[in-house]
């Protein structure tokens, strides 16, 4: 069985400057990523025309959607936060799909990533606290209720970037390892299955004759169904390379890797990418929300 | 020295084991009960479904936050301690 290496972004090179600049695989998705989002920024945004074309018509209307997305959930007054939400939303999105590939591996895996969007979200809401109430009345606000809760307060607030970055940097990265898991366990299966079938010819000629019946043989006189084609053609497979095993020319071929971590990444890679991706943007909106209290409404004197 | 060193895997081993299984508890336990008030939301009120649905999953993508910390603790005993 081979050995499994569940490590971070591995190195690629380091730039000698500054004590020395880490290029990294997170830093060669993350390029990707900016120039995949930058390109459909200027194309989709060239030529805007009174009567618009498809393609506007659908940028449109996701431009809208969002828009009225962050007003709900941030207030009408609010608005101009819109970019900031759509810049985290896209890239982190972009950044969690673009781990399918193959090749690149996933933004937000690693913990620099995430960290670095919630200390900006953090940040943000502490200048705008500062800058609407003041910086007296926002240390103040520390010691509220009593001045016991002073280091449950501050602890409080240095929980909330904390949280954020792991609750996304978590997920992402754990259904990576989960997977590099799964795919280790069928490699070993597969390893235990064709040693299984492929000790002497018997077993390749039995397992040939139960793939075949179960792919010929109807029973209660419907054709067999999906699930028994399925299982049919896992024997098939399972004793051709046995075959091969056997006359020593490709060894332990892990055959059952074709197909089954495929659905499961429709859960780990489409799924929980799109759900953190939507729960930090909706999070960083209330935080910031709760920071850009309405204005108050001026009065005008009626004399 | 071999004991130490066997030791320290031996208490990696078990640490993350307890770890991730006494922390599947909490959010599984909670997140049963945000999918079961939304559903008995939906059943009552058939036409509030789908606002109904995306905040349930909201829900549950915060309740979920303990669990991937026991998650990410176990990974780091498993894989990067020697």
């Amino acid at each position: 069985m081979t050995e499994i290496n569940i490590t971070g972004p591995g190195i690629y090179f380091e730039i000698p400057i500054f004590g020395g600049i880490r290029i990294t695989q997170t830093v060669v998705s993350s390029l990707v990523v900016m120039v995949l989002l930058c390109t459909a920024g200027v194309l989709l945004g060239r030529n805007l025309k009174k009567r618009p074309g498809r393609m506007q018509v659908v940028t449109e209307k996701g431009v809208g959607m969002i828009t009225s997305l962050v007003c709900d959930a941030m207030g009408a007054h609010n608005r101009h936060w819109t970019p900031y939400i759509t810049a985290l939303f896209l890239s982190s999105l972009l950044g969690s799909l673009i781990g399918m590939t193959g090749i690149l591996r996933s933004t937000t895996a690693d913990l620099s990533t995430t960290a670095t969007w919630a200390v900006m979200t953090s940040v943000i809401c502490w200048y705008q606290s500062i800058k609407n109430i003041g910086l007296g009345p926002w240390l103040k606000g520390y010691t509220e209720p009593i001045k016991v809760m002073t280091p449950m307060n501050i602890v409080s607030e240095f929980a909330q970037p904390v949280s954020l970055a792991f609750r996304h940097f978590g997920n992402v990265a754990g259904g990576g390892v989960i997977t590099t898991m799964v795919y280790w366990a069928l490699s070993g299966a597969s390893a235990a299955l064709l040693r299984l079938a492929g000790a002497s010819w018997i077993g390749v000629v039995v397992t040939l004759g139960l793939a075949a019946v179960l792919f010929l043989v109807p029973r209660k006189g419907k054709k067999p169904g999906a699930f028994r084609k399925l299982l049919g053609i896992l024997l098939a497979a399972l004793a051709f390379f046995a075959l091969l095993q056997m006359l020593g020319m490709l060894e332990n071929v892990p055959f059952l890797q074709v197909g089954i971590p495929a659905v499961l990444s429709l859960y780990f890679d489409c799924f929980s990418g799109l759900i953190q991706a939507f729960v930090f943007s909706l999070l960083s909106m209330i935080y910031i929300s709760n920071a850009c209290p309405a204005p108050e409404e001026k009065t005008e004197p009626n004399s | 020295m071999e004991l130490t060193e066997a030791i320290v895997k031996a208490a990696c081993a078990l640490g993350a084991g307890l770890c991730m299984g006494i922390g599947a508890i909490g959010p599984a336990i909670g997140e049963g009960n945000a999918v079961g008030k939304a559903l008995e939301g939906m059943a009552r009120q058939p036409e509030s479904t789908n606002n109904l649905r995306l905040n349930m999953l909201i829900g549950c993508g915060v309740a979920e936050t303990t669990g991937i910390y026991s998650l990410v603790i176990a990974i780091l005993l498993l894989f990067v301690f020697k």
